[in-house]
């Protein structure tokens, strides 16, 4: 089997730049030494689906006909260009679309069977939560930040919101733990979490995200903004995460796609142009367009 | 190399180099010529801001007595009797709470809907450009306006009645609702530009949190914005603290502070009486002037107060730190003699 392009990339780079990628890597057997090959998940199910699915900013349809499944269990890469209707398609699937004025929509997305219209919103958006690309930690306490993605939209009568119960900060904490992030502050949950590192903020983030336990999470380029080891780590969290939580990640780093990825989807000027287990996109892709892309022909 | 990079770099570098002076003699006349006019307005509008402090200084300070703080205004024909000015001062704190109470919220809500929600859009623009006529109508003519309202029958209550049933429209509550107005276009301005100072990413972290907008307002936006907010109050107070007009058509002729009957302190809000800038006017030459020398004084007392209000807002929207403002600093762009 030939070294996909990918690979090239990455040995003609420092060999320990991306020194932490061994517990993520290999899902293949010749991209991996023996014995790091990646673990399936136990269970994989699907839980969200689009169906010939447009989307559009006002004339513009940015998203063709789309169907792609989201499965838990796996985690789902979208690649592509600047301006191939990842993002879009990403935040078409709890919403967010519709916060930008003249966004439509044609076809469907179901989650768990469901038509996500269906669905009231914010419920939508608590069980299908989402990491962006620029850490956006809210200017109060890590705490705070975390147990506001926690409080429940109508408080029962008489109960003051976000107070400290054992029970909240329990949570709290364990949704720090999942992000990795409770070890590094040492449990000084007080912090204001501007004061974080990059790293440390986008980290806060994904336990926020994670912390309403939503069902499926999804990523918008969530290390773009961060140094290698940052990114290394929280690889090895959305890694560990998928059997949780179903995983979709968009990223315009084909490593990072190929280190995390069981399933990777191309798209291109908005259409999917190829979607398949990240060994045949990255090793045998059908379409010739794939194969140039990812061979750094363009993008 | 690696020997090189190990070792500890010295304590300070032998010596600071600066870059040269930029001259002004290699410029084209035209250029100099308006660069120079920049300083002339600047250092102009300097000396006529240090003139008013001044001489407001020289003038107040000399009949500023303690005393002044804590007595009531008397009527007197001669200066030396006719007392302090508690009463304005009060006046001007009573007037001041009312019509911050009454804008703040309204001004931060206002701001919130239009910049958060905005629709229907044309709601959305006819609000807007409400606030504007708002703020661009002068004081007098919103004193008229509050003239006229509060004098109708059904709004007896807010001041008092004459005893053939007529209601005044002069009281403390109606003055300050009137000044609501004044304060509420800056309120809205300031919190507004706050709001949209914040970046998106913000708004759509709470959204993807299937947090509601209103949530997300209260929350995480308000929240983040406290120093906009604190500076568009600041800056509404000091413009009530300032306004004249409507304290003459709105708070009665008194000097004193005179209660309507009945409950105490409703007594008060509902009577007649006096701020600052009513003091100032009456004492001074321009209005009955029997005391011009405290009209100085309380004139003085009325600039310290709108200062110190002035500097708070720099403060606040720099952020909380002090400007670093060093005047000498200034020397460096002296345009002549280069």
């Amino acid at each position: 089997m030939t070294p996909p392009p990918v690979r090239r990339i990455a040995v003609d780079r420092e060999p320990n730049v991306a020194a932490p990628r061994a517990p993520v890597n290999g899902t293949r057997p010749s991209a991996a030494p023996a014995g790091t090959t990646r673990r399936p998940a136990t269970t994989v199910r699907e839980r969200m689906r689009a169906e010939s699915l447009w989307l559009a900013y006002g004339e513009n349809w940015v998203v063709r006909d789309v169907s792609l499944p989201v499965r838990q269990g796996e985690v789902l890469a979208l690649i592509g260009a600047s301006g191939s209707g990842k993002t879009t398609f990403l935040r078409s699937l709890n919403r967010l679309t519709e916060i930008t004025a003249g966004a439509a929509r044609s076809g469907r997305i179901t989650l768990d069977g469901q038509e996500i219209y269906e669905l009231e919103v914010n419920e939508l958006r608590r069980r299908v939560s989402m990491v962006f690309q620029q850490p956006n930690p809210f200017p109060m306490s890590i705490f705070d930040n975390v147990a506001y993605a926690l409080a429940e939209q109508r408080p029962p009568r008489g109960r003051r919101r976000r107070r400290r119960t054992p029970e909240l900060e329990q949570a709290v904490v364990d949704a720090l733990r999942r992000a990795g992030l409770h070890e590094e502050i040492a449990g000084d949950l007080d912090r204001p979490a501007l004061k974080l590192s990059g790293g440390q903020q986008q980290r806060l983030c994904i336990a926020r995200a994670l912390a309403a336990q939503p069902e499926v999470l999804l990523l918008d380029e969530p290390c773009s903004a961060l140094d290698p080891i940052s990114t290394a780590t929280i690889e090895e969290l959305i890694v560990g995460l998928r059997e949780s939580v179903a995983i979709v990640i968009v990223t315009h780093n084909l490593q990072q796609a190929f280190r995390v990825a069981d399933h990777v989807a191309f798209m291109h000027l908005g259409e999917l142009v190829e979607y398949g287990t990240s060994e045949q996109v990255f090793d045998h892709p059908t379409v010739q367009r794939t194969r140039d892309y990812i061979s750094g022909a363009f993008g | 190399m690696a020997a090189a990079l190990g070792a500890s770099p010295p304590a300070a570098p032998p010596a600071v180099v600066r870059p040269p002076r930029e001259l002004t003699s290699s410029w084209p006349l035209a250029d100099r010529l308006g660069y120079w006019a920049c300083w002339a307005t600047g250092i102009g509008l300097c000396a006529i801001a240090a003139a008013i402090v001044l001489f407001m200084f020289v003038k107040g300070i000399s009949t500023l007595r303690p005393s002044l703080f804590v007595e009531s205004p008397a009527p007197s024909l001669r200066q030396s009797q006719s007392g302090g000015f508690l009463d304005p001062l009060v006046g001007t704190l009573i007037v001041t709470a009312i019509g911050i109470v009454l804008a703040a919220p309204a001004g931060v809500a206002i701001a919130a809907w239009l910049s958060e929600y905005g629709r229907p859009t044309w709601l959305a623009r006819a609000v807007e450009s409400t606030i504007e006529t708002i703020a661009g109508v002068p004081s007098v003519v919103l004193a008229i306006f509050g003239l006229i309202i509060f004098s109708q029958s059904f709004l007896g209550f807010l001041s008092q009645r004459t005893v053939n049933g007529t209601v005044t429209a002069t009281s403390f509550l109606v003055a300050g609702a009137v000044m609501a107005l004044l304060a509420l276009p800056l309120i809205f301005g300031a919190t507004r530009e706050a709001l949209a100072q914040l970046p998106g990413r913000l708004r759509e972290g709470s959204y993807a949190l299937g947090k509601t907008r209103i949530t997300t307002i209260r929350t995480v936006l308000l929240p983040a914005i406290r120093p906009g907010l604190a500076s568009g109050i600041v800056l509404g107070i000091g413009r009530i603290v300032g306004d004249t007009a409507i304290v003459v058509f709105l708070l009665g002729e008194t000097l004193k502070n005179e209660p309507a009957n009945g409950v105490p302190l409703l007594g008060t809000l509902r009577g007649t009486g006096s701020t600052l800038t009513s003091y100032v006017y009456k004492n001074s030459p321009a209005g009955e002037g029997n005391a011009p020398q405290k009209a100085y004084a309380a004139a003085f007392v009325l600039m310290v107060i709108v200062l110190v209000l002035n500097a708070t807002v720099t403060r606040l929207t720099s952020g909380g730190r002090p400007g670093g403002g060093n005047a000498f600093r200034l020397l460096k762009y002296w345009p002549l003699g280069r």
